[in-house]
């Protein structure tokens, strides 16, 4: 009899301990979401309270499934996301391999790496804004001083080059994740399996593609599986750089949630946008995290 | 013999080769954010100049004494009372997030309990949404609880956003620990509770203490909800507080370059301090099942 109730303390000792992360997670964001859900299927603005109550059912769906605009920045973001978080990918690998191979200074390199890190998005928008303006920014006064150009690059206000500007900042501000992880991974690597390689005769090549990548691939998953937490801070980048503009050719979903939500007051159509950003990047992280729970399966659990 | 000249010389080619790539690194890395802190001690008559003044001239604090409101020309824009706000909403929700993170680390780390990997992963996916996204009906509650532009609203909403990821780190670095001690003080006659405090906490503590970093972090930067969560000098924290100069129909460059480092004094300092045991943890949370 004891001992049934001591049993069932235990069991019911790591529910009570997760509690009060369970009932935040609930009362901050899955009670909102559910508000979301219900607020999409309503034509509710800000300035009638009233039509909260009005129930339309999938109509703004309908409404921003029809809508170019709409598609034209969903695809941009799956584009942007694509290109950047595979450049960060490519080059957070080529600075692990490189610092790795450098016998001096590792630890103040890596600590450097670690800044970009911890800036806020925000600042790091300012801060390209601040480089790459067309008038006083240093790129610009670099290429003119050097006589690359005789003419201001517009920089942030082309739309080609606007996006080009806001996907480089992005990758100067994630890359390092990717860096530190794989550096990480590359420090915990046995030697053993390398050298046996190698006395086998595997070229450089072979040694990197069948054993480093595969060895890698778990770290690379945390990065990933991290990276994709926050991958809608990229909505602070573009918000202070370019704010969707020109004419919108710059505009990636969130921002226009913002716009939809907040400055057009169409809440519900706002809304129906933001589950389906809610959708992608829930996705986008299970992905990511169901890939690394199988690279650690792979690996046996341990290293 | 020309062998082995030869393969020294390629081998002091490709150390320079080597060193000449971190180089470049670094400079990409380090120069933009150099360049913004160099111009915070400008005057903004030597950022605007035309052709660009590459030497500075002079140097001085005259910026950050603008932005916080000495001396005779007043910007207009309460930097001290952002940062205040700042500093009070970053702490709060990093104290209550490392106590609930503790917990469920702890909780995750030293017990088998049913549905722990979906319980896991569904505090990931809460952490996944968007958090433009997410504003929307957090600032129509909140308007309903009258909890729109207060600290207190904001502290609620970074609390939930800092859970998930400190519960990651922290139960990484509680498995780092050998449960076997703690059983052995249970054994000569600890509770599990005493045993906790007196052996597991000491030496999780620089791990919890770099979860901590990585929380106030998370809020200090945090932009997307509190721009929309708050209005006034009530609850406006800095992020919010940059975007207030470019409102302006000429932005004042000097001065947002002040602002910027004085967001980003903490979080290198803080970076700088539990860099060792952030890495440790991320990687020892993922790749240990």
């Amino acid at each position: 009899m004891i001992r049934a109730l001591t049993t069932r303390r235990t069991e019911m000792a790591p529910f009570l301990l997760l509690l009060p992360a369970i009932a935040t997670m609930l009362f901050v964001v899955a009670l909102p979401l559910v508000f979301s859900l219900w607020t999409s299927l309503t034509p509710y603005k800000l300035t009638k309270p009233d039509t909260l109550y009005d129930f339309i059912w999938f109509r703004n769906y309908i409404r921003i499934f029809a809508d170019w605009d709409f598609w034209e920045a969903f695809l941009r973001t799956i584009a942007f996301l694509t290109v950047a978080i595979n450049l960060e990918f490519a080059l957070g690998l080529g600075i692990a391999l490189l610092i790795n191979k450098i016998t001096w200074g590792q630890r103040g390199l890596r600590t450097i790496m670690m800044f970009p890190m911890m800036f806020s998005p925000i600042l790091v928008g300012f801060q390209f804004k601040f480089l790459f303006n067309d008038h006083i920014g240093v790129v610009n006064n670099a290429l003119q001083s050097l006589g690359l150009t005789d003419q201001a690059i517009p920089w942030l206000v082309d739309a080609n080059l606007a996006m080009f500007s806001i996907t480089l900042a992005e990758v100067w501000m994630s890359t390092s994740v990717f860096a530190i992880l794989l550096l990480a991974g590359l420090f915990a690597m046995p030697r053993d399996p390398l050298e046996a390689a190698r006395v086998d005769g595997c070229n450089p090549w072979q040694v990197f593609r069948h054993i480093t990548l595969p060895f890698l691939m778990p770290f690379a998953y945390i990065a990933m599986a991290i990276r994709s937490l926050d991958v809608a801070r990229a909505y602070d980048l573009v918000a202070v750089m370019t704010d969707g503009g020109p004419a919108g050719r710059t505009e990636l979903l969130w921002t226009l949630i913002a716009r939809t939500g907040y400055d057009e007051a169409k809440m519900g159509q706002a809304n129906a946008m933001a589950y389906i950003s809610t959708i992608l990047s829930v996705l986008f992280t299970w992905h990511f995290y169901r890939k690394l729970v199988a690279a650690r399966r792979y690996m046996g659990g341990a290293e | 013999m020309t062998v082995s000249v030869e393969s020294r010389a390629s081998k002091q080619a490709k150390k320079v080769a080597l060193w000449l790539a971190t180089f470049l690194l670094m400079l990409v890395m380090c120069v933009p954010g150099l360049w913004v802190v160099l111009s915070a001690f400008r005057p903004n008559r030597e950022i605007l100049a035309k052709p660009p003044v590459w030497v500075p001239e002079e140097l001085s604090l005259v910026n950050f004494g603008k932005i916080f409101g000495f001396g005779a020309e007043q910007v207009g824009i309460p930097v001290g009372s952002y940062f205040t706000n700042s500093l009070i909403i970053a702490l709060t929700s990093t104290v209550i997030a490392l106590i609930i993170g503790v917990a469920g680390g702890y909780s995750f780390a030293r017990y088998r309990f049913r549905f722990k990997g979906g319980i896991f992963l569904g505090l990931m996916l809460f952490r996944a949404v968007p958090g433009i996204a997410l504003s929307l009906p957090v600032f129509m509650m909140w308007s309903r609880l009258g909890l729109v532009d207060t600290k207190l609203g904001l502290i609620i909403v970074y609390v939930s956003l800092n859970v998930p990821f400190t519960i990651w780190l922290i139960d990484g670095f509680f498995r780092q620990i050998p449960q076997a001690l703690s059983e052995a003080a249970q054994v000569d006659g600890c509770t599990r509770w005493q045993a906790f405090w007196k052996i597991e906490f000491p030496l999780a503590k620089s791990g919890i203490a770099a979860a901590g970093v990585f929380a106030f972090l998370t809020s200090w930067n945090e932009f997307a909800l509190a721009s929309q969560l708050t209005r006034s000098t009530d609850s406006k924290t800095l992020p919010v507080g940059l975007l207030d100069f470019t409102a302006q129909f000429t932005i004042d460059w000097a001065g947002m370059c002040a602002m910027a480092v004085i967001i980003i004094i903490p979080a290198l300092i803080l970076t700088f301090i539990v860099q060792k045991h952030l890495i440790a943890g991320l990687t020892f949370g993922g790749v240990k099942g």
